[in-house]
């Protein structure tokens, strides 16, 4: 009986050995109902000549574009239709991704270089956002452990010594930054429902998404949430990326929210650094995350705000994307909003820094509350409509 | 390795197969990729990709002890297809309720043979003690062996068989390539075209049909659901979907093929009311036509004398088959002793929906348990024996009479 010894990765490359007997056209994906970034990109030509090419660690242009094939399209905002699968996808698949990328970034282009600022003293304001509209205040981002693939294609070993390393790492911090790991295959159901609906634990992995790029394979097998006792600071392990981190509150204190967010960063990179590990980071594109969607600062800082008037208003879409902001259902990406209760947060991620972001939530926010007001006591907002940031 | 492979395919495009035989050799996996895989044995032994399977209950998990994955691990077939992959939709579904499942999927034909340490013990739990290494299975089509094959139709609503056929010398679902895929659908499909008389029909695209047309299909038990089961979305099968997938069915809508859902084909034969037999000659003369349509133009199926019909999942080998019944029960099924029954006749109920679904009110799904080591003449012979006693309980029970639970049949042929 024959077979290949000394498989690159454990589940191997799926066949792209294979598919270099069948020609480009006969393996195109029919992208002709699709609306996403990677279909306006993917040319048949551009399919040619990547699809001979994988990453060191055995990652294809199928492995990368087949979220995007699955998936012709969201209703409720332009999904990017490809992943990464490790640290080099990004250049070994660069003629797909900086054309995704400048597509999705406004126009980032690959020359481009992006600065990081997590100083929290430049963000100006952001400690009195009216309480009687926001609801609560969050600031997210990713992080990427250099040496080891990404959910999308990491082996069951990589994700636990992700899973490991991350944990040192986090059980090192103290102060109101101490706290405690939850590994998710030994949380009770209660346990975890309870942590869904405070909005701190990431969904079990049911969008279409998230299941065609890979990402849930093996669910729930070291994956995890870390927080801190005051449930003020969160960290997601081996969701969508290796780390995600998390600051929020009830509140408008987006400045405070902030602080920490910066603070426990800055804290955990560190520690992972005096064990020798450093986070996916290059002057061009940031820190490197899954979807090209978080590259930079993968940072999304946001509120839950009441909007009723607003966002009846035939102007809300135009407001928001000329203050670089976007709308969510209060669930999360996937869903709708309830109820007149809106998450808003910034529109970019790459191309400005932390400090900037964080600046334009913080005065959009402002803005929307105002508008709110003057919508509520009918009178016109015209004379508040921004010009484009 | 070029031997044994080559010997297997007779009339494909032996150019391809053998180009990809030599390159696979030649290069493939070789010299660069042996460095990494060193490297990565040092990093990362197999015990440390070794599955948590502690909360599941599967056939896979059941039999995957860590010395057997720390020597399948590394391996790949030729098509390199790994054991991580075999097993994914097992690692990723801990069980059903419903229904013990298999929790693992061949990638192609040599899955079987590479993986075998894995997958015999898996084969021998599903099939009831059917050793693949000793036994072999009895393949038999002959429609004109069955008896009593026409049943009460105040009792059964609807009869239906079905069986799968792969390709042999493409990937299977899990695995295959979206040129695999369309392949597979291109040789189906033009061999299909040459059916006449009451099997002659056509083909729909699954890509290009209407919405409505394709509901229409869906609740006329036509066609295949659209993938959200995670026991198939885990193992990789709805890739690309609906690219290369697609239902043919005759004019008459009583003889239908499924192209590229869990298998290359899926081949039935259905109609309301209970004459079985008309349903299993029907089943025998198409499936004959349909592999000596495919053979003319120099392909095969996927078979062997220890595995019968080589399919995705191991609990469909050997016939493939199941042959069932849409059949109302109202007394019966709320007898305690129906689930002891069924289990001696070696029959199994489901929803009408199908392998996932529950029953809904007193119709269920009745069906052959049992697919590798009985021919296919054997067990539509022992649905119908089976189906004719069920209609007979049922018949006591509604005179008030008692019932007996039967003695079970045996399982293979001694």
């Amino acid at each position: 009986m024959d077979y290949n010894q000394g498989a690159t990765m454990p589940f191997g490359n799926t066949h792209n050995q294979m598919k270099m007997n069948y020609s480009a056209e006969q393996e195109y994906p029919d992208l002709s109902k699709h609306n996403n970034h990677m279909a306006k990109v993917l040319t048949p030509a551009i399919y040619d000549r990547l699809r001979s090419k994988q990453t060191p660690s055995g990652f294809t242009l199928d492995d990368v574009i087949q979220t995007g094939v699955d998936n012709p399209g969201h209703p409720f905002i332009m999904t990017v239709g490809c992943v990464a699968g490790d640290e080099e996808t990004y250049e070994v698949f660069k003629e797909l991704l900086d054309p995704v990328i400048e597509d999705r970034h406004g126009g980032y282009k690959p020359s481009d270089k992006h600065k990081t600022d997590l100083n929290p003293d430049n963000l100006k304001g952001g400690d009195d956002l009216d309480p009687n509209y926001v609801l609560s205040s969050r600031v997210r981002t990713g992080r990427s452990i250099r040496g080891f693939c990404l959910p999308p294609h990491c082996s069951r070993g990589e994700r636990r010594m992700v899973e490991k390393l991350s944990n040192e790492a986090l059980d090192s911090l103290t102060g109101d930054l101490k706290g405690k790991y939850y590994a998710l295959k030994n949380m009770t159901d209660a346990e975890q429902q309870q942590l869904i609906d405070d909005h701190f634990l990431f969904d079990k992995p049911v969008s279409p998404l998230l299941l065609a790029s890979g990402m849930a394979r093996d669910w729930p097998d070291a994956r995890g949430i870390w927080h801190n006792d005051n449930k003020t600071f969160l960290v997601w392990v081996n969701e969508e990326d290796h780390l995600r981190v998390i600051s929020m509150q009830k509140g408008g204190n987006m400045k405070e929210v902030f602080n920490r967010f910066c603070t426990g960063l800055t804290k955990i990179e560190s520690l992972f650094k005096e064990k020798g590990h450093e986070f996916m980071w290059n002057e061009h594109l940031g820190y490197v995350l899954t979807c090209p969607s978080n590259l930079g600062t993968g940072l999304r800082a946001g509120v839950h705000m009441k909007l009723p008037n607003m966002s009846k208003h035939a102007k809300f879409e135009e407001v928001l994307k000329r203050l670089r902001l976007q709308k969510r259902g209060t669930g999360g990406v996937d869903t709708a909003a309830v109820g007149g209760v809106f998450d808003i947060s910034n529109a970019d991620r790459l191309g400005f820094s932390e400090v900037e972001l964080v600046q334009m939530v913080v005065d959009g926010v402002k803005l929307l509350t105002e508008m709110e007001k003057r919508l509520e006591k009918g009178q016109s907002i015209d004379d508040l409509i921004p010009a484009q940031k | 390795m070029a031997n044994s492979f080559t010997r297997m395919i007779s009339g494909r495009n032996t150019a391809l197969m053998m180009a990809m035989g030599a390159s696979t050799l030649a290069s493939g996996y070789l010299l660069s990729d042996s460095t990494a895989a060193a490297e990565r044995m040092r990093t990362y032994p197999p015990s440390a990709d070794y599955p948590d399977l502690r909360k599941h209950n599967n056939c896979m998990a059941a039999a995957l002890t860590p010395s057997i994955y720390a020597r399948l691990r590394d391996r790949a077939t030729t098509h390199n297809w790994t054991l991580d992959q075999c097993i994914q939709t097992g690692v990723d579904n801990p069980g059903h309720p419903f229904i013990k499942t298999v929790g693992m999927v061949a990638g192609d034909e040599e899955s079987y043979e590479v993986f075998s340490e894995l997958f015999d013990p898996v084969i021998k739990d599903r099939h009831n003690g059917y050793d693949p290494r000793t036994m072999k299975h009895p393949t038999d089509l002959d429609s004109s062996k069955i008896t009593s094959g026409m049943f009460d139709e105040r009792y059964v609503l609807s009869s239906r068989v079905r069986t799968g056929r792969s390709i042999r010398g493409l990937s299977l679902p899990p695995a295959c390539t979206r040129s695999e895929r369309r392949e597979v659908e291109r040789v189906v499909v033009t061999a299909l075209s040459g059916l006449k008389g009451d099997l002659a029909g056509r083909y729909y695209s699954l890509g290009e049909m209407s919405q409505r047309e394709q509901q229409q299909l869906i609740d006329e038990h036509f066609l295949f659901d659209k993938p959200v089961s995670p026991l198939l979305t885990s193992a990789g099968m709805a890739r690309d979907w609906p690219d290369a997938r697609g239902i043919w069915h005759n004019n008459e809508k009583n003889f239908l093929i499924w192209i590229n859902e869990e298998d290359h084909s899926r081949i039935i034969s259905m109609e309301k009311g209970g004459n079985m037999k008309r349903v299993f000659e029907r089943f025998c003369k198409g499936l004959k036509q349909v592999e000596h349509l495919i053979q003319e133009r120099g392909w095969e199926f996927m078979w062997n004398e220890r595995l019968g019909y080589i399919l995705t999942c191991p609990s469909n080998l050997g016939t493939g088959l199941r042959a069932g019944v849409h059949i109302r029960l109202p007394f019966l099924s709320k007898d305690p002793r129906f689930g002891k029954i069924l289990e001696n006749l070696r029959l199994q109920k489901r929803g009408t929906g199908g392998v996932d679904t529950a029953a809904t009110g007193d119709t269920f799904d009745i069906s052959n348990l049992d697919r590798l080591g009985k021919s296919e003449v054997e067990l539509v012979q022992l649905v119908i024996d089976g189906v004719n006693y069920l209609i007979e309980c049922e018949k006591r029970l509604e005179k008030g009479q008692d019932i007996k639970i039967p003695a079970p049949i045996s399982q293979f042929r001694k």
